[in-house]
């Protein structure tokens, strides 16, 4: 059955993982065929922080895909896998990970689809080893907007294929999709993770661990300044052995729900500047190492549900850019140094090193070094924004889209030579641009 | 109670393709008991017994079976009964649903509905009936909706023919439990499926999966009615013994 919310039609809005909203309502139905006809947009879990799964405002409804969440089809020799869009990370690892399989490329939270993942072209941990999660895409159906529901691949409709990998569903909706699933030797994590005193010496530690470690990440303490501007805690992991593993599965853990909004002080420089000190103290040894369930390894923050919550009514927004290698050394410095001379308190930084530009005509990761911190919004938090993208821009570099909601168009357009390719794209697939999200009109333009 | 057949049941399942439905029979997939889906559409019917055989069922069967067509639901049982080599338990989650308005200003589709929810869904259950008894018992597993347990301005339509469907099912456990049927009404809240899409949510509204473990417990005790979110419960309780005059003005 096709219905559409009628919250909607009476001043409803929909939001991203920073819940900043804008007006809309969803289409929510299990038959994705039916429901692509007529809408402007598709979304996932809505795990994007900013705008990209928001639909236009002059057709505010987005397809809800969450519905659609069927395995059609799993060969157990090869680990190809087929399913609906809307299937959630979480429930494949559910039912994967017992029988020895793991998703190819797994991002920060498992409350995403895998239309959201593909449209993302979502990266994690492994980058450096494995690339993005396109890399394992053989095969996506899609309904293109002249209406026709086709398959592509990078053999057939390879255009439409390469830019639907992080096209941000901008050239079609994502109906199913077929990837190749990783075998792994046993269901916890093998983790050591040590003290990092300053930025610079992340980037070094980074790329040292990257040699002996499939999966690396690091955690930024944004608070400290001075000579410890930048220190943290890197992680590095790797699949435990058969023997090494216990041979119990990891038990489930209990989500609790953050049951109300946050006020806005609570995340206040004080508390954001306490909790960092907390954390990089709780870890008192420098150096941990250890078994660990893959759920705490990949998704620490999926343990508290609606986390978001935390920044108040007002929300957060998540600035990540690449600076790639062709940045002069010191970039992710730079970036900080902006960040601490505005007084950007960032509850959450996160640094990664990427080997492997993505596949995907907009693909995010490229080689070089990822940064995202989480801002709440507050009254100066644009002008934060541009000057962290202004500094971007020097180095060279690129915001990630499922991130963004305050990149201004212009800076946009600077960061982005690949946008002319793209756009050609959407020439060929979507002349009328039926496609397009509250992110596309503000960034590429569209019409409102 | 007894607790014969907590697993490696024989299932038919008529409304496996989407919402409780789905939900319900990925929990039996899981639990290891054997499947054959019924439905109206052969493509979802094939798409469903795919996800249910990734999630570890053994190889699903399904046929052809529309509620809008009783002459399809006796081949249907058979069609099941011989692939799975027996029948323990049919499930119905199959139903329709409109709103009082549409229903108000469309009386074919009102026709439709009573038919596929009441008329249609009794003489399915009465097939159903016929050969769980024939082979000394059994599991009929039926859903229902709140929507019978009171006359309400907003369900006056849909909550009649659930109500004949609840009364029905009530009476076919007094009838037939002494010889081995076990009769369970399923009478759902508000649950967030593609049905209820786009309607207002109340208070108490919930998912699937958790109505899905709800009625594979009841249905392993043996219990004859079970609500789903059990919130509702309590609340039709108090809305049950409302007297006329508050019903008359409230608007739920
Ligand atoms: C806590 C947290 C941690 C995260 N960590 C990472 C990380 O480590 N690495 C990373 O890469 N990302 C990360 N993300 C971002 C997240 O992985 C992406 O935003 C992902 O796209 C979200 O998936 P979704 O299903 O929620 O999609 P949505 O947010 O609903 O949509 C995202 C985009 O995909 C499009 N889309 C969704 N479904 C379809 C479809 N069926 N067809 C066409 N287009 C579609 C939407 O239009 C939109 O443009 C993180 C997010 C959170 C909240
Ligand atoms: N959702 C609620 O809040 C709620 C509350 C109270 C009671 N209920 C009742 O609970 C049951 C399940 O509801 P739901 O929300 O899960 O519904 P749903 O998501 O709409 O699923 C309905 C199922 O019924 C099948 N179906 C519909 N018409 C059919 C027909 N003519 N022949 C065969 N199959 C047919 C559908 O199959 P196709 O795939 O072929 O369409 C689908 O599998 C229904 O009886 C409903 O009335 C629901």
């Amino acid at each position: 059955m096709t219905k559409r919310s009628k919250r909607g039609a009476n001043g409803s809005r929909l939001s991203g993982w920073g819940r900043h909203s804008a007006p809309g309502s969803e289409l929510k139905t299990e038959n994705l065929e039916r429901g692509s006809m007529d809408v402007p947009l598709s979304r996932g879990l809505g795990r994007s922080y900013g705008d990209s799964s928001l639909p236009p405002a002059d057709k505010p409804v987005a397809l809800n895909t969450t519905l659609a969440d069927r395995i059609l089809s799993f060969d157990t020799e090869s680990g190809l896998l087929r399913a609906e869009a809307g299937l959630a990370l979480a429930e494949l690892n559910r039912l994967f990970l017992p029988r020895g399989w793991f998703t190819p490329v797994s991002p920060g939270t498992q409350y995403v689809t895998l239309g959201g993942m593909v449209a993302a072209d979502v990266h994690g941990k492994n980058q450096h080893v494995d690339g993005d999660f396109g890399d394992h895409v053989t095969r996506l159906k899609m309904r293109v907007a002249d209406g026709r529901v086709l398959w592509c691949g990078p053999e057939e409709h390879a255009d439409l294929f390469f830019g639907s990998i992080g096209g941000m569903g901008l050239l079609g909706h994502i109906l199913e999709v077929e990837f190749t699933m990783r075998r792994v030797p046993s269901q916890w994590i093998w983790q050591e993770t040590e003290r990092v005193p300053n930025i610079d010496a992340f980037e070094q530690a980074l790329s040292a661990a990257a040699k002996d470690w499939p999966m690396t990440v690091g955690w930024i303490d944004c608070v400290a300044g001075g000579t410890s501007l930048g220190r943290g805690i890197l992680m590095k992991g790797r699949w435990a052995t058969a023997s090494e593993a216990p041979k119990h599965a990891p038990r489930p853990k209990p989500r609790p729900r953050l049951p109300f909004d946050l006020p806005e002080w609570a995340l206040g420089r004080l508390s954001v500047r306490a909790f960092n000190e907390l954390y990089y103290r709780k870890h008192f040894r420098k150096e941990t190492r250890g078994l660990v369930d893959p759920q705490s390894f990949f998704y620490p923050l999926d343990i508290l549900r609606d986390w978001n919550r935390m920044y108040g009514r007002r929300g957060f927004t998540q600035w990540q850019g690449l600076l790639p290698r062709s940045a002069k050394s010191g970039a992710a410095r730079r970036m900080l140094e902006i960040l601490s001379a505005r007084g950007g308190a960032s509850f959450l930084a996160v640094i990664k090193d990427c080997d492997k530009a993505g596949v995907g005509t907009l693909s995010f990761p490229a080689p070089g070094i990822t940064l995202a911190l989480d801002i709440p919004m507050r009254d100066d938090t644009q002008a934060l924004i541009d000057a962290l993208n202004q500094q971007l821009l020097v180095e060279g570099g690129r915001i990630y889209l499922a991130k963004d909601s305050l990149t201004r168009e212009e800076d946009f357009r600077a960061m982005e030579p690949r946008l002319e390719e793209f756009g050609r794209l959407r020439e060929a697939w979507d002349p009328e641009h039926k496609l397009k999200s509250a992110q596309s009109i503000r960034l590429l333009g569209d019409s409102a | 109670m007894s607790r014969a057949h907590t697993s490696g049941q024989k299932v038919a399942f008529l409304g496996a393709t989407r919402g409780m439905g789905r939900a319900l029979a990925r929990q039996m997939a899981e639990r290891g008991d054997a499947l054959f889906l019924l439905g109206r559409d052969d493509e979802e019917l094939a798409r469903s017994a795919s996800d249910l055989e990734a999630r570890g069922a053994e190889s699903v069967e399904h046929a052809h079976c529309d509620l809008e067509d009783p002459t399809s639901f006796g081949p249907a049982l058979d069609a099941a009964t011989e692939a799975l080599g027996g029948l323990d338990t049919v499930v119905v989650t199959a139903g329709i649903f409109a709103t009082q308005q549409a229903l108000e200003e469309d009386s074919e589709l009102l026709a439709r509905l009573l038919r596929v929810d009441f008329t249609h869904s009794v003489l399915f259950c009465e097939q159903a009936r016929r050969r769980l008894l024939a082979q000394g018992g059994g599991n009929l597993c039926v859903f229902s909706s709140v929507a019978g347990d009171r006359g309400r301005k907003p369900i006056v339509l849909y909550g009649a023919s659930k109500a004949g469907l609840s009364r029905y099912l009530e009476g076919l456990d007094h009838r037939y439990r002494a010889e081995g049927l076990r009769v369970l009404t399923v009478k759902p809240g508000f649950v967030r499926t593609g049905m209820t899409a786009g309607l207002p949510e109340p208070p108490f509204a919930g998912d699937p999966e958790d109505v899905a473990r709800s009625v594979l417990k009841a249905m392993d005790r043996g219990d004859a009615v079970v609500y789903a979110p059990a919130p509702w419960r309590a609340v039709m309780a108090v809305i049950r013994h409302l007297p006329r005059a508050v019903m008359r003005r409230v608007e739920f």
